[in-house]
């Protein structure tokens, strides 16, 4: 059934409130933007949503985490992505734990994740574009481990992350999906170059390079050749978190302007009177629905190990992101001119809004996707 | 849970005893339906056998109470026969007005002898019922409705004509939005059944765009209608009338979901990589409509969706089936212009096509679902 059970409301009870005061624009992404913050989030925060139990969402319970789901962690993101909430646990706590999670690498890091100390990055992109199959970064045998080299870029986070993983080739060639292996490269690497530019979000998204970076046999993550599917679980998990976290923006950007047409006059009336920005509006309550509903049915769909999950991460992640994107597009031109100034958040939710969508793939990536998953 | 499982697991195994194959197969168009009633012709025996196998067990209408000739199935239980019926291809036993529109709105509001009369026979398909609502001066703005009922006693004397009445010429009973009085616009309307069969009760098709005639004009001179045929009370047949809209427009979405199972991509053959990239945008935002028909479906029957949520529904339903068409055409190119060959049977692309345009304005326009949208979810000033 498509409907929250109640264990899922309850945790929406508590994190809504919870978010909506310590994780608001103000106290959050404002001050961290404006006091010039090396990581882009706080700390302070992470530590409470490991307080929460939130860090752990998706671990195991027999080590530790609450071991619930994707709809679970969809529900933590719609809100971090209402508030606009600067926080690693979209990389660390849904991507990297589901990369980690039944293998070695897992025991030396949960434990950090769990208290809220440890952050994790991930090292996919190397072109401007989202192109995971298309990895050609190379890592060699050497001695009793390997050594690599080359770049990645839209590293979120990977200038505070305690732990990057790093997805290269140990055998073939881009465009296979065979032979690339997930490898745990632990921060301040020997050889391991990190230019960290601030992204239009405020956030920190590092460009590693790799110059013989040497690491030991047992920072494979999974098998040598096999890393496909740890770094598949991590982008079904990231990109249906993605879903969700958009579906948050959308609607923080969506209610703000709702209200806006209710308290804005021109020519002596409210402009929500208008019928042209009734009908807009509507119409963007409908997709910001449809793209809520999406984004359930992927998590519930990657919960119960249902193969349609694949294909409905990517329809999540290209409906939540083109849902979005006419939010804060929408947000911003019925807002008129205060809408274009810093001081006002709606510019702030296009700016995240803009970034997440390309995160783990942009809406074209993942409309191709669909189109070759379905066959043609 | 178990409980559920087992329920699959005998609903299987009862479909695959009882579904005819012919009734597994997909529908190839609106002709195909079984809508029942007095003077259906059945297209094989396997179509009528099929009718009868599952009104028998109450399965043409799952979810309505056993006593009114229904299943009595829970929502997960009425969710789980859909799917088996979905995944072993089985047609719908019944296509009917008096399913998708009537019965919700008679549960609601009829009186105990109406419901136990007229949702049994819907149950069974016995009476096939066609709808009595715009009139040539009451489209949109469908409360300005002016056909008369005069209170003469024991009947009214019903007197006017609507319009767009879906199939009328081959239903058997209509229920049609009355004005019982002038006083007020959206007070003065009542909600009346009626056999078509009464002395004068005419109907006229209307030639559509795409050929075809599925709408009429329907046309009442001296209609004698017994008072015990009125739903709900005298001047509050707004109130039925909307309720029973929303049914229609949760009906009317269904269209967003097309037929096929398939991807639209996977069935249109080669096309030039602009329009695959359109194809794809279209299956992105129709696989997501699904999810959220799901969705809906699932709140409805947990009384968790907004009253209004229908209009949205069938707003983002109908304009998705529009565009569905308008790129079945682009692929077909100049194949699917033809209109009467038997290579384009007939014209189904282009007739199909055509239909479709009706999607976005019965039932309510699509600007009118928005204006109930804006007005009703978002509360937005002078909507």
């Amino acid at each position: 059934m498509m409907i929250l059970t109640d264990d899922q409301r309850m945790l929406q009870d508590t994190v809504r409130p919870f978010m909506a005061e310590e994780g608001a624009i103000k106290k959050e992404l404002r001050h961290w933007r404006d006091t010039g913050c090396t990581d882009g989030y706080g700390t302070d925060l992470w530590k409470q949503f490991a307080e929460l139990g939130l860090t752990g969402i998706l671990i195991p319970e027999a080590q530790g985490g609450a071991g619930l789901g994707a709809v679970e962690a969809g529900l933590v993101l719609e809100e971090i992505g209402r508030n606009l909430t600067p926080s690693p646990f979209l990389t660390t706590s849904v991507a990297a734990v589901r990369a980690l999670e039944g293998s070695a690498q897992a025991e030396r890091w949960f434990p950090g994740i769990l208290a809220g100390e440890t952050v994790a990055a991930l090292a996919i992109d190397e072109g401007r574009h989202h192109d995971p199959v298309g990895i050609a970064m190379q890592a060699k045998r050497q001695g009793n481990g390997f050594v690599l080299n080359g770049a990645k870029q839209f590293v979120v986070h990977g200038n505070s992350a305690d732990v990057i993983l790093v997805a290269a080739r140990t055998a073939g060639s881009a465009g296979e999906t065979e032979g690339l292996t997930l490898f745990a490269v632990e921060k301040g690497a020997n050889g391991l170059d990190v230019d960290t530019p601030t992204l239009a979000d405020s956030s920190k998204a590092a460009r590693l390079a790799f110059d013989n970076v040497a690491v030991d046999a047992d920072a494979v993550v999974g098998e040598v050749d096999g890393g496909w599917a740890p770094l598949s679980r991590a982008l079904n998990a990231g990109r249906a978190g993605a879903a969700s976290e958009l579906v948050g923006v959308a609607s923080g950007a969506s209610d703000m302007t709702f209200e806006y047409l209710k308290q804005r006059k021109q020519f002596g009336k409210l402009i929500g009177e208008y019928q042209a920005l009734q009908h807009r509006a509507a119409h963007l309550y409908g997709e910001i629905e449809i793209a809520r509903a999406t984004a359930l049915k992927a998590a519930q769909l990657l919960d119960a190990g249902d193969p349609r999950a694949e294909l409905m991460v990517s329809v999540a992640k290209a409906k939540a992101a083109k849902s979005a994107a006419l939010a804060v597009q929408e947000g911003v031109q019925m807002h008129g001119g205060i809408g274009m100034t810093d001081e006002h958040d709606i510019g702030l939710y296009m700016k995240r809004e803009i970034v997440l969508g390309e995160l783990f793939g942009g809406p074209r990536y993942h409309t191709n996707r669909v189109a070759e998953l379905s066959g043609y | 849970m178990a409980d559920l499982e087992t329920f699959r697991a005998e609903t299987r195994a009862w479909l695959e005893a009882n579904c005819p194959p012919e009734m597994r197969t997909p529908m190839r168009s609106e002709k195909d339906a079984c809508w029942g009633g007095r003077h259906f012709q059945f297209q094989s025996p396997a179509q009528k056998q099929w009718l009868d196998v599952m009104a028998s067990r109450g399965w043409t209408v799952p979810d309505w109470p056993k006593e009114y000739g229904g299943g009595g199935l829970s929502p997960a239980e009425t969710k789980i026969l859909k799917e088996e019926m979905t995944a072993l291809g089985c047609r719908s036993p019944l296509t009917s007005f008096g399913i998708s529109m009537l019965g919700p709105a008679l549960l609601k509001y009829g009186t105990e002898e109406q419901k136990k009369h007229y949702l049994t026979q819907i149950a069974r398909g016995e009476i096939r019922w066609c709808q009595g609502y715009s009139e040539p001066g009451a489209g949109s703005d469908l409360a300005g409705l002016q056909t008369k009922a005069e209170d003469k006693g024991d009947h009214y004397l019903v007197n006017g004509q609507k319009v767009w009445t879906s199939y009328a010429d081959q239903a058997d009973w209509i229920f049609c939005l009355v004005r019982t009085s002038s006083e007020s616009k959206h007070g003065g309307i009542s909600f009346l059944l009626f056999d078509m069969e009464s002395p004068g009760v005419s109907t006229k098709p209307i030639l559509l765009i795409s050929g075809n005639s599925p709408f009429c004009e329907t046309f009442f001179d001296d209609v004698k209608v017994p008072k015990d045929q009125l739903v709900g009370e005298e001047n509050k047949g707004w109130d039925v009338a909307k309720y029973l809209l929303g049914h229609e427009r949760e009906m009317i979405s269904g269209m967003g979901l097309g037929g096929e199972k398939q991807a639209l991509g996977a069935t249109v053959g080669e096309v030039d990589p602009l329009l695959r990239a359109e194809i794809a945008a279209f299956d992105v935002d129709a696989i997501a409509f699904a999810a959220m028909s799901e969705r809906f479906i699932d709140q409805l029957k947990a009384g968790e969706a907004h009253p209004a949520m229908p209009s949205m529904m069938k707003y983002a339903g109908t304009e998705l089936n529009k565009r569905r068409y308008e790129l079945i055409m682009a692929a077909g190119g100049s194949d699917a212009l033809e209109w009467d060959s038997e290579r384009s049977k007939g014209g189904k692309a282009a007739r199909d096509w055509l239909r479709t345009k009706a999607n976005s304005i019965e039932g309510g326009t699509s600007e009118i679902q928005l204006g109930i949208v804006a007005k009703h979810i978002l509360r937005l000033p002078g909507a």
